[in-house]
């Protein structure tokens, strides 16, 4: 029962993957309809490209087809048609029959080390997401003491905290009931550490550790969404993008070739912020000054108060103005063009900055106490205006920047834009690059060990233990056919470590048989009849298979929980290949084994 | 097969034998380290592949010419495969690309392998983590045995591991060899399957000390060696011929890790018989210390 389970779950393997276009609209928030579907059809009869099926599956459509030659055809004829409406990126579809996939069937995943592509692990920088925070803090309590005609003495932001102080008792009082009253998170825990100091009418405030956790979480989730987007851009079939730990996020892209380009597009660690350009009667604290190519100065000035940063952005496309000039359409959330309609109303003439920030990275060799040489990393920011033009009506949630220079630039900034911006910034802290071809090379490498371990296991094991060594054999086939349908109906990646597991159990899968082999020879020798030798045999080494693998199976948990990628599939075929050769060695040889002799009477049994 | 041989006999020499290997494992790995892989230093690795044989001297020489002065050029597997290690401790993750893109332009033949970068960061916390790893797997495998058998025999089943994984340890420092994460794998695999061994063997004592009243101790321990030797030796056959066949067929990626493995299968089947044979004579084990027999076998047996 549980073997023919096995057979069917590991059958898809069989069938070979077909070359296949994947079409997705650009807009990413935009999935594919029967329109699109129509469209790829008919461009693919148009040119009488030979097309094995075309579909909808999932967000996407996915076109099959019989030979490599046809689906390279395929492409271009639909990228000719398509442009830049819609993303067509060449792709592998298994060719698992229905019959299977309804039951949850589908091939092995395969790990980048077997399919070629590139992994990158980014780490997001949550203090300067914090910092940003901070930032804006300071600018709501100024704006809302000034709105309740509090008089501050003085604000300012001081490492991790906010300090501001009053003159009189009255507006001292009257603060800190504000900030008790804004003192709770969406949790109804504590945002602030409140440190109020009466007799200096003094007000201290930093971030609780639940809200940082919030400001971690929030920072995180919108840096996945960000590059998931930015991922879809690059047209990927099956890209994995997952937060690792608090603030890591692991990005897989399988099957890219072009890794440069990927991670152009990946690793742009930038961020957005739309300022209002300070006028010069603003006080030197408000104010920066920021490098500008456009400005005959190189440089102009902004505000410090942020109205709205690029994660507000929903989508961003170039076009052309009225008079034929390039433009870029900008849309923003509700939240953002709320807080854009604020900032612009009564600012109409004034010029709004749209600030590009990029994170960078610096390392200094620095001794520490020991007098070691040790490392000590520290990233930098840039911030540049990528544009600066003049409001020319109250701001919403939709709005244009015009004046941006040539079509091409345009398109550059909206890009930039759309590609949404990073509520922090990041940076790479691993990076893994498998080319196409030493996939496959990995492929062919692993699979001829597999054969060459198995066929010499079986070899040896035949001619060892004759009969009994076919029984084990069998087991052992089936063995491995249940790690490949186990590891297929759980959707575990199978890496090139993965294959290593699966041969090294291979090897290691006898030796319960091995076991129990030797346990029935000695109840023969002890007299016993072979009936209850072969009963007596299988009973009494189960103790010992169990103790064995249960300890080996504590080892690759262990190994699954520290490892990352390629050494988890490792553990994952080890324990799943532990697990089966348990129970092919014990059960499946046993039925064998019956099968051979039970119900006969046996006068002599070689083992 | 059957095996009389006198092990316990010898039990000084393999004491003596395993100390000295032992002293230069821990000697090595105290005075020269570990060649730690690119997991664990942190840098960039590139591997390129040429359509002919590659002139490495051209290679170093273009590396020097573009500014880098701390890396290695090696062949890897084939001599037309070359395999740059660059140990930056910048952080810095485009050489990479930067180092490909002017191999490209000195040869327009030059096809990418494959590029890693890892920073110095995640290096020391895999580094960590992996040293955490092997000391929970031990700790946990402690306890299983402590609770499955007798504390004497946890003793012994963790000190035969620490003695392979040492002696494995060792032989990478002394060598110079490669050790990346899928060592530390293997390193970890063969906790698994040494303590198999152990096991079996721990198993067959103790089941001899219950059944067999009246002998010494050594000569149960030898006895219990003997009846499991065929086992042993088949089990580590078999393992072997899969891990040579990795080896040999595997490729160059996972050569570090089917080589500690074929390390740990010899020294793990000669710890099984030595080192916790010699744990539990140098514990004194008794048969008080397993009095108490646990109901097994029994409640098996009407299994189909």
């Amino acid at each position: 029962m549980v073997l023919s389970i096995g057979v069917i779950y590991s059958l898809p393997n069989l069938y070979p993957a077909k070359p296949a276009i994947q079409i997705a609209y650009t807009d990413s928030g935009k999935s594919a309809d029967q329109i699109l579907l129509n469209q790829v059809t008919e461009i693919l009869e148009d040119r009488s490209v030979v097309v094995e099926s075309v579909g909808l599956k999932d967000n996407n459509i996915i076109a099959k087809f019989n030979s490599f030659d046809d689906q390279l055809a395929g492409k271009a004829a639909l990228q000719r048609v398509l442009l830049d409406r819609a993303v067509v990126a060449l792709n592998l579809e298994p060719s698992t029959p229905q019959w299977l996939r309804d039951i949850g069937g589908g091939p092995l995943k395969l790990g980048l080390d077997l399919s070629g592509g590139v992994h990158f692990l980014l780490e997001v920088d949550i203090e300067s997401a914090l910092d940003n925070r901070l930032e804006s803090l300071l600018n709501e309590y100024r704006k809302k003491f000034r709105d309740e005609k509090i008089n501050v003495e003085s604000s300012r932001k001081s490492n991790k905290d906010l300090i501001f102080s009053f003159i009189s008792d009255e507006d001292y009082n009257k603060a800190l009931r504000i900030f008790s009253d804004d003192n709770i998170t969406s949790l109804g825990t504590p945002l602030y550490d409140l440190r109020p100091n009466s007799p200096r009418n003094l007000v201290e405030i930093a971030y609780s550790q639940n809200a940082i956790k919030e400001i971690r979480d929030y920072a995180v989730g919108q840096n996945l969404m960000t590059l998931r987007n930015r991922v879809n851009e690059l047209g990927v079939s099956e890209p994995i993008v997952q937060r690792q730990g608090s603030s890591r996020i692991v990005v897989e892209l399988p099957g890219v070739q072009d890794t440069t380009a990927a991670k152009k597009i990946i690793g742009k660690t930038a961020n957005l912020e739309f300022r209002l350009e300070a006028a010069s009667t603003t006080s030197r604290l408000r104010k920066e000054e920021f490098d500008f190519q456009d400005e005959r100065m190189g440089s102009a000035f902004l505000e410090k108060n942020i109205i709205v940063a690029g994660d507000r952005v929903t989508n961003a496309s170039s076009g052309f103005d009225e008079s034929g000039f390039a433009q870029v359409n900008i849309t923003l959330d509700m939240q953002g063009g709320r807080a854009m309609q604020k900032a612009t109303n009564g600012n109409i003439g004034r010029r709004l900055g749209v600030l590009f920030v990029e994170q960078k990275n610096k390392s200094v060799l620095t001794k520490d106490a020991d007098g070691n040489d040790v490392i000590e990393q520290t990233s930098y920011v840039t911030k540049e205006i990528i544009s600066l033009a003049t409001v020319q009506a109250v701001l919403g949630t939709a709005f244009r920047i015009t004046g941006v220079g040539s079509p091409q630039e345009a398109s550059e900034l909206a890009l930039l834009l759309r590609a949404g911006a990073l509520a922090a910034p990041m940076k790479f802290v691993e990076e893994r690059t498998v080319g196409p071809s030493l996939g496959k090379e990995n492929i062919e490498l692993g699979v001829r060990s597999i054969i060459i371990g198995l066929l010499s296991v079986i070899a040896f094991m035949f001619f060892y233990y004759r009969w009994f060594g076919l029984a084990a054999n069998i087991a052992l086939f089936a063995n491995v056919v249940l790690i490949t349908g186990f590891m297929s109906l759980l959707g575990a990646t199978l890496t090139l470590p993965g294959i290593a597991g699966i041969v090294l159990t291979i090897g290691m899968a006898v030796d319960a048989n091995v076991l129990i082999f030797s346990r029935i020879r000695e109840e023969l020798k002890a007299g016993k009849d072979p009936q209850t030798a072969i009963q007596e045999g299988f009973s009494r080494a189960f103790v010992t298979i169990v103790d064995a693998n249960v300890t080996t199976l504590i080892a690759s948990v262990v190994l699954y929980a520290i490892g990352t990628g390629p050494v988890k599939g490792f553990a994952i075929t080890l324990s799943i290949g532990i697990l089966t050769s348990m129970f092919t060695a014990i059960l499946g040889t046993r039925a064998i084994i019956n099968l051979m002799y039970g119900n006969r009477n046996i006068k002599e049994l070689r083992v | 097969m059957n095996f009389n041989i006198p092990f316990m006999n010898y039990r000084g020499y393999a004491t003596i034998g395993s100390l000295v290997l032992l002293l230069i494992s821990v000697g090595s790995l105290s005075f020269k380290g570990l060649n730690l892989g690119l997991d664990f230093s942190g840098g960039t690795l590139i591997e390129v592949s040429y359509e002919e044989a590659a002139d490495l001297v051209d290679i170093r020489d273009l590396m020097t010419n573009n500014g880098f002065d701390d890396f290695q050029v090696v062949n890897f597997g084939s001599n037309s495969d070359v395999l740059i290690k660059v140990a930056d401790k910048n952080g810095n993750s485009q050489l990479g690309d930067v180092i490909y893109k002017f191999l490209l332009e000195a040869d327009p033949a030059t096809e990418l392998k494959r590029i890693e970068f890892v920073g110095p960061q995640i290096g020391s916390e895999l580094r960590d983590q992996g040293g955490l790893g092997m000391l929970v797997a031990l700790g946990m495998i402690l306890l299983y045995v402590a609770f499955r058998f007798q504390y004497k025999f946890a003793l012994g089943a963790v000190a035969a591991l620490a003695h392979d994984v040492v002696i494995i340890l060792g032989l990478f420092s002394v060598f110079s060899w490669d050790f990346d994460l899928t060592v530390l794998a293997a390193l970890l695999a063969v906790i698994g399957y040494s303590l198999n061994d152990t096991i079996v063997v721990s198993d067959r004592i103790r089941e001899n000390f219950r059944g067999e009243r009246g002998f010494d101790p050594d000569e149960i321990v030898n006895h219990s060696i003997n009846q499991t030797l065929s086992r042993t030796l088949i089990t580590s056959l078999t393992t072997l011929l899969v891990l040579f066949a990795l080896f040999f067929f595997g490729g160059d990626m996972i050569r570090g890790f089917s080589q500690a493995l074929i390390i740990g299968v010899l020294v793990g089947t000669y710890s099984s018989i030595y080192v916790v044979a010699n744990m539990l004579l140098g514990l004194s084990i008794s048969q008080d210390d397993l009095a108490i027999p646990e109901p097994e076998g029994a409640e098996f047996d009407d299994m189909p």
